[in-house]
């Protein structure tokens, strides 16, 4: 049970986005994936992408309270990437011969699906902060992302004082919402 | 109450930072207040996408240092493929861009030695010298084809009785062609001549006078065959109004007409015809009629004298089975008739273009 105990601790520590966890499941399996791109017609580039994502996906799975992984972290990213890969490859049509599987998968179509919903919201906020331009963009994300008070941020950005910061933030927030929902209700 | 302090309160009351007695208050609010409670849900909402999106950008920004960590400490290293397993790897990777760049270059020199072929001003006099010899042998050509025009001009001794027959179409590129009976009938010998105006030579292979059809072969050395027919002798039935149209030499040159069929049988109820509303004048016995697909339907052999614009056509079945039973008989007329067309789906006047040059007058002198 030792090693089942140590993927559920790493997991654990993945879903509170924990380096050190990260680290190691990364050293473990990077070259497991490294290998399966490049040997289908992949690059270097495509190998970190096509991982970084996979770990995405176990992310998000992981965060789920209720989320238990049926088999080992190595067979999941493994199935997840394979799939991700043959998409893309189908994507780019650059290749038509399936990718050989010489490791054991599991099926992740379900994981795949709410992936893809997630990166598609997220890819919607990113636009939107891309949007509304700076300083708004780093005043949001100082808030909301990196979690600052107001009065770090009025001091950081130089506003006099944290109301005329919370002033700033709102009307930038509001420019965010209108810009987000516009393309949320759009793109579901 | 001030947008910027509801929103504040808002976000500290789904945050969980408010007080019990905040909280109770702010509740109590949303409770009165549909359009705070919508702001609040609205709100609740963005947050969670806030924070997922911070989330994910964190993980991501983790993902990026480790990536670059484990690199400089050596966990991950490059894949780089060596020796031939390098080759067969930038082969794999590249080889649509080899494709396509070769197939660019191929069509550059061909482009270049082109335009230089073009382009190049002066041509060898060995070259000029040909074209010189070839000018002779058109002159030649020229010269023999004025005496041939001659002999044509001969074919018909001048002051034979001639009777302007009717007209005859194609049936087999060989120099088969059918017209109605009663055209070549008490005929002695038989021309026809093409829309070009050159007269041949026939010969009356076959004349059936209860269907009203005759088959002639054109026997003259003159006569070029073609590789096929642009229309074909059809099998399937026609309907009614169906449109149609014919050419025939009513006068000394083609003329075309159309029309629509108007009854499926012929004169008091003959099976064997149809009945179709075309302007047709004498001349115009033997000539073929098609329908828009290019298909021979009918042949046109007699019209009502009472009525204006009706007519009849001997149905195309009896052209081929006729041809079937000549060939039956006489096993040296090999006729090939084709059932079908290769001017389907064209405009009119490209089919009429195709068809012109199959459609030949049928002049007969008399005996």
């Amino acid at each position: 049970m030792g090693t089942n105990e140590r993927e559920q601790e790493l997991l654990k520590g993945l879903a509170n986005n924990e380096k050190s966890a990260i680290e190691a499941i990364y050293r473990d399996n990077y070259s497991l994936i490294q290998h399966l791109i490049v040997q289908n017609n992949g690059t270097e580039d495509d190998a970190r992408d096509i991982f970084q994502e996979a770990m995405i996906v176990l992310y998000e799975q992981a965060r789920n309270i209720d989320f238990s992984l049926s088999c080992a972290v190595r067979t999941y990213i493994y199935s997840v990437s394979r799939r991700l890969w043959l998409k893309k490859l189908q994507q780019n049509r650059r290749f038509e011969t399936p990718v050989e599987s010489l490791e054991e998968t599991v099926p992740v179509e379900e994981d795949m699906a709410s992936h893809e919903k997630l990166n598609q919201q997220y890819v919607i906020m990113r636009a939107a902060m891309g949007k509304i331009g700076e300083p708004c963009k780093s005043l949001l994300e100082a808030f909301y992302v990196h979690h600052k008070n107001m009065m770090e941020i009025a001091a950081f950005f130089g506003y006099t004082n944290a109301d005329n910061a919370k002033n700033q933030k709102y009307k930038c927030l509001m420019r965010l919402k209108k810009l987000f929902f516009a393309q949320y209700k759009n793109g579901i | 109450m001030d947008q910027i302090l509801l929103l504040e309160a808002a976000e500290r009351y789904l945050r969980g930072e408010m007080g019990e007695v905040e909280r109770l208050a702010f509740e109590e609010m949303r409770k009165n207040n549909p359009e705070v409670d919508q702001m609040v849900v609205e709100h609740h909402f963005f947050l969670d996408e806030m924070d997922r999106y911070g989330d994910v950008k964190r993980f991501k920004a983790n993902l990026y240092d480790t990536h670059h960590t484990l690199q400089e400490s050596g966990d991950i290293k490059e894949l780089s493929p060596h020796g031939t397993g390098k080759i067969a790897y930038l082969w794999n990777r590249y080889r649509r861009t080899i494709a396509v760049a070769a197939s660019i270059a191929g069509l550059t020199a061909l482009l270049i030695s082109g335009l230089t072929i073009m382009i190049s001003p002066k041509a060898p006099i060995q070259d000029i010298e040909a074209l010189k010899r070839q000018v002779n042998i058109l002159e030649k050509r020229t010269n023999t084809q004025d005496l041939q025009i001659n002999d044509v001009r001969k074919k018909i001794e001048p002051g034979t009785n001639i009777k302007f027959g009717g007209t005859s179409f194609m049936v087999d590129p060989k120099g088969y062609l059918v017209t109605s009976a009663h055209v070549v009938k008490g005929a002695s010998r038989v021309f026809v001549q093409n829309s070009r105006g050159e007269d041949f030579k026939a010969i009356l292979v076959h004349a059936d006078e209860s269907k009203d059809l005759a088959i002639l072969k054109i026997e003259d050395e003159d006569f070029r065959s073609s590789a096929s027919l642009p229309y074909g002798i059809g099998k399937s039935s026609t309907d009614l109004a169906e449109p149609v149209f014919t050419l025939g030499y009513p006068k000394d040159e083609i003329v075309y007409g159309e029309g629509y069929m108007s009854a499926k049988t012929g004169m008091k109820g003959d099976t064997m015809a149809y009945q179709i509303s075309i302007s047709a004048n004498p001349g115009n016995s033997g000539g073929p009629i098609l329908n828009r697909k290019g298909e021979v339907i009918g042949i046109l052999n007699a019209r009502q004298t009472t009525a204006e614009g009706v007519v009849f056509a001997v149905k195309s079945q009896h052209i081929t089975q006729m041809i079937d039973s000549v060939k039956k008989k006489d096993s040296a007329q090999q006729i090939k008739v084709s059932q079908f067309s290769s001017i389907k789906g064209m405009d009119r006047v490209q089919q009429v273009k195709k068809i012109q040059d199959h459609i030949y007058m049928v002049k007969v002198v008399l005996k």
